[in-house]
């Protein structure tokens, strides 16, 4: 019943060019991004976005590569939605939704190569960096996914790692005392479009999310896409998918510039 | 694993494909419906070396009870790899993947299936990978959509489902294992022919939005080819049946 009502009033502002929180259609919420907040982790950042709020951490360590790529960096992203976000999480394993989130960044991460695995290989067929990047959604008001993402990037381009070192024995050692950035080859952006009704708009908020028909969410890596995830009970027409893709690049320029911004002044 | 793109040849020198097929042509395709008994709806599907079943059980009772909903049918989906369908022997516990695909083959089922129809009921869709050999989850959608169908269900369409790839630079539709795993894209893609509506899109890989646009309409053709098939798969069950019918009326 409430979502029925409150869907008509999301509708009739839209259909005027309005949203429930005053956003045109187009308009990504506030977006703050807060780097190295937590100091035992070699990278870390907290992204708003509105009211939503996820915090993402980066931890390595050395292990063994995969059989199928004996030369390159581990990379496995996790992700957790606490109790404490929301009334409707409940603690326990990751869900369906936690799964999904979290494999979703992790196409987008890896397509885009953010990280130059290649460079993270110790001794070919023995010894890599792991990089853990564990995401965790601490207050949730809607899109999740894209705080999520931003927060895993941040954290990733910030994050500061020791130095392995080999000794003449071929033991692999870790030396905490000089460290170095990650190597970074490209910055990837996750836009996610809600369908409300025939309308779409950027960045739901929970309200939206709850009403809306079906999401689709774009990681956009120089210009191009890497990763696309169509989410939602309902479809989409054609015209709509490419609609929402334009609209989801031209929000990925806007969110690529700030967090240039950010990183850069750190 | 972030090991494509290694070179390997996958398209041959006479412009075909390692299987001999032309990119823009999808597998042979086999649907048979009905074949599991206890099922209230089941169908077969065999395209290449994929092979997978699809039960339906359903409209049934909900339980656990707490999970009805007043208004409409829930549907549930499993979509599960059998230890022996893959190259290495896969755990038969559900891996994370598994978890994934089964979540996005429900929300391209679900937009065809009338759920108002059915309040405080579950319909559950049980999906088998027997072979995998590429585009498993498109698959999936083909046998699950006939299944859902041959059990009575009321839809508005069926959904039909076809993946395109890239290799070599080039667009090809129904990706093989080989082709996913040293290609440079994967891109599952399912909709509703008769209603023009998308109901799965997924992309592993770079591709630029034009190329995306063009990824579409080749499944989308992909898809409406795939559409005929299943339909006559169902109507062959039904002319089976008045066959049936009709032999025990004689005796």
């Amino acid at each position: 019943m409430i979502p029925k009502l409150k869907k008509q009033q999301i509708m009739d502002l839209l259909s005027s060019g309005r949203r429930i929180d005053g956003r045109g259609l187009e308009d990504l919420r506030l977006v703050e991004i807060k780097c190295q907040c937590v100091k035992n982790a070699e990278g870390s950042a907290e992204v708003r976005l509105g009211k939503t709020l996820a915090i993402a951490g980066v931890k390595t360590s050395i292990g063994t590569p995969f059989a199928d790529a004996p030369d390159m960096g581990v990379m496995i992203v996790n992700a957790e939605f606490l109790p404490i976000a929301s009334p409707t999480f409940e603690p326990g394993p990751p869900d369906e939704n936690a799964i999904e989130l979290a494999r979703v960044i992790d196409r987008g991460l890896r397509r885009a190569e953010i990280i130059d695995l290649r460079k993270l290989c110790i001794v070919p067929g023995k010894a890599v960096w792991e990089i853990w990047i564990d995401i965790h959604a601490l207050n949730h008001d809607g899109n999740l996914m894209d705080a999520s993402a931003l927060a895993a990037v941040a954290a990733i381009l910030m994050a500061e790692v020791p130095k392995a070192v080999v000794n003449e024995r071929g033991e692999v050692t870790i030396d905490k005392n000089e460290k170095q950035r990650l190597p970074i080859k490209n910055i990837p952006i996750t836009v996610t479009i809600a369908k409300i009704g025939d309308k779409l708009v950027v960045d739901p908020n929970l309200d939206e999310e709850e009403v809306s028909d079906a999401f689709l969410t774009a990681t956009f890596v120089n210009d191009k896409i890497c990763a696309i995830q169509k989410r939602g009970e309902k479809g989409l027409t054609m015209e709509e998918t490419m609609r929402a893709l334009q609209v989801a690049r031209q929000k990925a320029r806007e969110l690529f510039k700030i967090i240039k911004e950010v990183v850069g002044s750190e | 694993m972030g090991v494509k793109s290694k070179g390997l040849e996958l398209i041959r020198p006479d412009g075909k494909r390692l299987d001999g097929r032309r990119p823009d042509e999808i597998r042979e395709l086999k649907i048979k419906v009905g074949i599991l008994e206890n099922a209230d709806g089941s169908a077969y599907i065999e395209q290449g070396d994929t092979k997978i079943y699809a039960a339906v059980y359903g409209p049934r009772e909900v339980h656990p009870r707490h999970l009805a909903l007043p208004n409409r049918a829930i549907i549930r989906c499993r979509y599960h790899m059998t230890p022996f369908s893959v190259e290495e022997r896969k755990s038969p516990a559900p891996t994370r993947r598994e978890i994934e695909l089964s979540k996005v083959i429900r929300e391209a089922l679900t937009p065809a299936i009338i759920v108002e129809h059915f309040p405080f009921s579950a319909i559950d869709v049980f999906i088998e990978v027997i072979n995998a050999d590429g585009s498993t989850r498109c698959a999936s959608i083909i046998a699950a959509s006939v299944a859902l169908a041959s059990a009575g269900i009321p839809m508005r369409d069926l959904v039909a489902a076809c993946s395109v790839g890239k290799i070599n630079g080039m667009l090809v539709l129904d990706v093989t294992d080989v082709e996913d795993k040293y290609g440079e894209v994967d891109m599952p893609f399912a909709m509703m022919p008769n209603r023009n509506e998308i109901t799965l899109l997924q992309l592993d890989g770079v591709l630029s939005l034009e190329e995306i646009e063009k990824a579409i309409s080749m499944a989308t053709k992909a898809c409406k080819e795939i559409y005929e098939k299943q339909k006559s798969a169902l109507k062959e069950k039904y002319i089976e049946l008045r066959k049936a019918v009709e032999e025990s009326a004689k005796t």
